[in-house]
């Protein structure tokens, strides 16, 4: 029974991939991304229920490809981003290979699509279990429309727009984001009410039926607006509407880009 | 550390009457207040502090290690507009937007922040005078609260400030008892301050020793010598490469600074009118020096790492004699992908040759 550790070694010193992309311990008790290329430092790896920064974002960072091929050390978040991401034709299989650890802690080398979409299916894996989702969307669904305004205005007022969310997401990996347009401004750059309504509904529709519910965005934000919760209704309102729940399939259609007969018509009256 | 002879104290008991005379003379006042929401269930020490207008003590933590956004946003806001503009025919009518701020206290600074004033004044003031920025400032006051709970990510004692430094604030309490306040008269404003309640003070007995009550932070790394350092380093690309490795390039860090002062201007502005807002930008996103022809010349982040650091420590310090960095810990507490500026500092230091 091989422990990450171990296999990351191996991986390295036989050269299948240039660098391990795991966790190690950061400042205080955080834990950060590790980009590692010496087998012999490779007792700097842990997984934990600490290691909750979805590290499939790092795939699209240039510096990283730069590295060559990456094993990365995957949690069930970070290998449905990769499944939604192969959708999209953003990963292609082989392009990087998956340390995952099974229930009996035992650890594993993903490489075939097919083995990340059972692997998640079989809903076996550790790490990044402490999670900031203190509070489900329902909650606030249930909120009074007026309510639910309120508190997103308040919510909202925080916001920076420091893209923290975006710069986290392994499904924002647009070269030149919505927001950076300037011919025509779609949203308002400036961080006022309209401005950050504007920026942080745009998102969350972009990421519909996309976004895997990882909360990295939330863990992100530096003043703590939990993004999370817009997400998960999009997600939901996507899974109740088309039947589709994103990162489970390497082939999945997008729902709203797809036609099919059967879809609901219901708002046509 | 001489305590001036103007230096009073005042009863903690008293410290709410204090705000409320403050209120009462005419000032607005500003604080660090606990975020809190009444739908998610974060626990107290893990919910953002911010700058909120106040308007009783209570309502204020002053206890907080930091606020999680640095108080510049008072001087220097995320989002301003400037100016507005209409257009009649053809001509453009500009109307250039006056500053006539509300006299304001800040209570509840901490030195370090205390201290990005003086960097914040040569930046907004070394040729053009920002008069935004000008009259902002001149209409505030600072009261400024000695720390007692630094953390693992504070360093001013590198950067040469201290949990009891006096630079910026116009009075600066010290807790030198359970039951008083060491209060520290630095300015005519921190005159006009103490008169609203004079009653409230007396002379400070000379036993107060406020050295004893200082927390220790430790001097690491010892900074002194990097701004000599850098401009070697500049080149080695390797050390800036491996430093921003995870770095996600969003502009978490330059927001939360004190002393970070990049902006963007927009204008929202229709067929007929619009307005022009100068807001915050960062030099770590990846368009910000992206020229018109396409050329970026830090097109890699770690040339925008190299930047952030030698602009606090190489650039600012060469061209305004004052360093971009009061060792707040800000940006490597904010930071979604934990770079650590101190971290990363001590390694610059270590550095041989």
């Amino acid at each position: 029974m091989a422990t990450m550790i171990e296999t990351a070694k191996e991986l390295l010193q036989l050269g299948t991939v240039a660098v391990v992309v795991g966790y190690e311990k950061g400042s205080g008790t955080r834990r950060r991304a590790l980009f590692l290329r010496a087998a012999d430092q490779v007792d700097r790896l842990v997984l934990d229920e600490r290691c909750a920064q979805n590290l499939a974002v790092y795939l699209s960072k240039a510096e990283v490809k730069e590295l060559g091929r990456p094993a990365i050390v995957a949690t069930v978040a970070t290998l449905r981003s990769i499944l939604q991401l192969a959708s999209e034709k953003q990963f292609v299989e082989g392009q990087a290979v998956f340390i995952a650890i099974g229930q009996s802690g035992d650890a594993r080398v993903l490489s075939k699509l097919s083995e990340i979409e059972e692997f998640v299916r079989s809903g076996s894996s550790v790490g990044g279990e402490k999670s900031d989702l203190e509070v489900g969307p329902t909650e606030i669904q249930a909120l009074p429309r007026a309510q639910r305004w309120e508190f997103w205005q308040d919510e909202l007022s925080k916001c920076i727009r420091c893209y923290a969310c975006r710069a986290s997401c392994p499904l924002c990996y647009c070269k030149e984001c919505l927001v950076e347009c300037n011919r025509p401004q779609w949203i308002p750059v400036g961080a006022h009410r309209e401005g950050n309504l504007y920026w942080h509904v745009s998102r969350a529709m972009h990421l519909a039926g996309r976004c895997i519910g990882c909360g990295s965005c939330s863990e992100a934000c530096p003043v703590g607006i939990p993004l999370y919760l817009l997400n998960a209704q999009v997600a939901e309102s996507v899974s109740t509407q088309f039947g589709h729940v994103a990162g489970l399939k390497a082939d999945a259609t997008y729902p709203l880009s797809a036609f099919r007969p059967e879809d609901r018509e219901s708002f046509i009256k | 550390m001489e305590v001036s002879s103007s230096a009073k104290l005042i009863r903690k008991a008293s410290l709410g009457e204090f705000f409320d005379r403050i209120r009462k003379g005419g000032w607005r006042i500003v604080g660090p207040v606990r975020a809190t929401s009444p739908v998610i269930r974060r626990e107290p020490g893990e919910t953002p502090v911010l700058w909120k207008e106040v308007q009783a003590l209570d309502q204020l933590d002053l206890h907080a290690t930091q606020t999680t956004l640095s108080p510049k946003e008072l001087f220097f806001p995320a989002v301003e507009t400037i100016l507005k503009y209409r257009f009649t025919g053809q001509k453009v009518e500009i109307d250039p937007l006056e500053s006539d701020p509300p006299q304001t206290v800040l209570f509840g600074m901490r030195p370090c922040d205390a201290r990005s004033l003086c960097t914040l004044d040569a930046v907004f003031g070394w040729d053009y005078h920002d008069h935004f920025y000008e009259s902002r400032r001149a209409a505030t006051t600072i009261v400024s609260f000695v720390c007692t709970q630094p953390d693992d990510n504070c360093f001013c004692t590198s950067v040469g400030g201290g949990p009891g430094d006096t630079t910026g604030s116009d009075l600066l309490l010290t807790s030198v008892s359970e039951s008083a306040y060491l209060v520290e008269v630095l300015s005519s404003k921190g005159e006009a301050l103490v008169a609203a309640a004079s009653e409230l003070f007396t002379p400070a007995t000379g036993a107060d020793d406020k050295l004893s009550c200082l927390p220790s932070i430790g001097k690491e790394p010892d900074a002194a010598g990097i701004s000599q350092k850098l401009p070697s380093l500049f080149s080695q690309e390797h050390i800036w490469r491996e430093q921003s490795l995870r770095c996600l390039g969003c502009g978490t860090c330059a927001y939360v600074c004190p002393v970070c002062t990049c902006f963007d201007m927009q204008d929202e502005a229709n067929l007929s009118s619009g307005k022009r807002l100068r807001c915050w930008d960062s030099c770590a996103f990846g368009l910000f020096t992206l020229h018109a022809s396409g050329h970026n010349p830090r097109k890699t982040q770690a040339a925008r790492w190299r930047q952030r650091v030698m602009h606090k420590f190489s650039y600012l310090p060469e061209r305004l004699n004052v360093l971009g960095c009061v060792g707040c810990g800000r940006c490597s507490r904010a930071c979604p992908a934990d770079v650590n500026l101190k971290e990363s500092l001590k390694q610059i230091v270590e550095i041989q040759g």
